[in-house]
């Protein structure tokens, strides 16, 4: 094997061609997602939910192929279940994490997912975990994935600072989503968020008219003062 | 017990009428033939402590331990055949590795315990095996601080504060429920716990033995490791002397 590639989507397999994020600060985390789904230029489901409960207080952002994420986050569902069962106790988000790892690292052949796991537990209290591509696995304040994400990078370093409370981290949230819906194609619909506590999951909701808006790009065909804009002088084409 | 020639307790897996299982408690028996162990859970730690009756004294000094480190933070005790206490104790560190595997983090002593009762009772099931000779001590710090099991022949298992099992349990006992576990550090305790050990010994009956010791604390970074020689020989020495004053 001279190089590693990583499989590309099969012809006709659904894509969640996504901006994720997800944010910690002092009492917990803010994780969201765009809602678009796609199998190549059309939109699958344009309401989709890659937010997805695996615990109580543990949840994960999926992106890639919606059937592979799909299935990992069900494995892991079902290993966290059986954790909380025998220890008695709600796993900690580093063991979620681990399982999610395991699972794409040791498959990363037939794998297409990037994930990023968030919640807030016991020992630590809250915590983001990224999973990207290959399977490895990084601790992160925050973290940014999907196709969306590679377009705000350059946001999220400006804008970020430590010690925000939960409507900061929320509205940065909304807003680097927002802007890499604006950019990507595969990316758009409306903004799913959710902010995990020690209280409880609350779920947060933007409709696609409702985003927040930045430069829209009117002014550049308006006139410069003083100066006259000379009509095109345009014959219309005569129509049989 | 009347169960001599009855033919209920030729198998592990045949009740009697009265529904015991009479090979398990053939199986407490030879625990109770072994030296004692002893174990104590502590306000910041655990110690584990080990009377290894010496049968020749050809043996080399340290040779068949009963005291073994199942992970680094948990470490196990055991009173009974020796050669059972291995079988345990390596299952234990299987499951101890295989939950790092899955799970990438330390396991706690109680799913450790809770996956080693399993393995013991499976014991307890079937003709073509015997039950294990032997009650383990586990002892551990790990993320809900110090925690010490017993698991028994049967398969059964407890968390206990204090932790006795072989032949001097009845009288080491009574001496761990006159401590106040709760507010020894585990330096004290090593002392305390080798002056039980002295205190059980039957000088008359058993002629030499050994004093093992190990112990799990912020002074052993909460990892499972000998009781160091300075500690070991200051604690030795006090329960000498203890056994001296308490005879007078």
């Amino acid at each position: 094997m001279d190089h590693i590639d990583f499989q590309q989507l099969k012809s006709g397999e659904v894509n969640l061609g996504t901006s994720i994020m997800a944010v910690q600060f002092a009492d917990g985390v803010v994780i969201g997602a765009d809602s678009r789904t796609t199998t190549g230029s059309y939109i699958a489901n344009r309401v989709t939910d890659k937010l997805t409960h695996v615990h109580d207080r543990v949840y994960c952002c999926r992106s890639g192929s919606a059937a592979d994420t799909q299935a990992v986050a069900d494995i892991v569902h079902y290993y966290l279940q059986l954790y909380s069962q025998s220890s008695g106790a709600p796993p900690p988000v580093h063991t979620a994490a681990s399982l999610f790892q395991k699972l794409c690292y040791e498959n990363k052949d037939a794998l297409s997912a990037g994930i990023i796991v968030a919640g807030w537990d016991k020992e630590i209290g809250p915590s983001v975990y990224n999973i990207p591509l290959g399977g490895g696995l990084f601790r992160q304040p925050w973290a940014i994935g999907g196709s969306g994400s590679t377009y705000v990078y350059g946001y999220c370093d400006a804008t970020y600072q430590e010690g925000w409370g939960r409507d900061e981290t929320i509205n940065f949230v909304k807003n680097t989503l927002a802007l890499a819906m604006s950019r990507d194609g595969s990316s758009g619909g409306v903004i799913r968020m959710c902010v995990i506590t020690e209280g409880g999951v609350e779920r947060l909701f933007v409709p696609g008219n409702e985003l927040p808006k930045f430069w829209q790009g009117t002014e550049v065909l308006s006139p410069v003062k003083g100066k006259a804009v000379p009509e095109p002088q345009v014959v219309p084409m005569t129509v049989e | 017990m009347t169960s001599i020639g009855t033919g209920y307790d030729l198998s592990a897996s045949t009740y009697s009428p009265d529904g015991r299982i009479f090979q398990v408690e053939y199986a407490n028996k030879a625990v109770e033939n072994s030296g004692t162990a002893i174990g104590l859970k502590v306000k910041d730690g655990v110690v584990l402590a080990v009377e290894k009756l010496v049968h020749s004294k050809l043996l080399v000094p340290g040779a068949n331990r009963r005291i073994q480190t199942v992970d680094r933070h948990i470490g196990l005790a055991t009173a009974g055949l020796p050669a059972d206490g291995r079988t345990v104790a390596s299952r234990a560190r299987d499951e101890a590795a295989n939950f790092r595997d899955v799970y990438r983090s330390p396991p706690t002593l109680k799913t450790v315990a809770d996956r080693l009762g399993h393995f013991v009772q499976m014991y307890t099931l079937y003709s073509s095996v015997r039950p294990f000779g032997i009650s383990t001590i586990l002892g551990a710090v790990d993320k809900d601080g110090p925690a010490l099991y017993v698991i028994e022949p049967s398969g059964v298992f407890f968390g206990y504060h204090g932790a006795a099992v072989g032949k001097g349990r009845q009288l080491a006992k009574t001496e761990l429920e006159k401590l106040k576990l709760s507010e020894l550090t585990a330096r004290e305790a090593v002392i305390e716990a080798a002056r039980i050990i002295y205190l059980v010994h039957e000088d008359a009956k058993e002629k030499e033995f050994e004093l093992e010791m190990s112990w799990i604390g912020p002074e052993t970074n909460n990892q499972h490791v000998a009781v160091p020689q300075d500690l070991f020989n200051e604690a030795e020495a006090k329960a000498r002397e203890a056994l001296v004053s308490g005879l007078e």
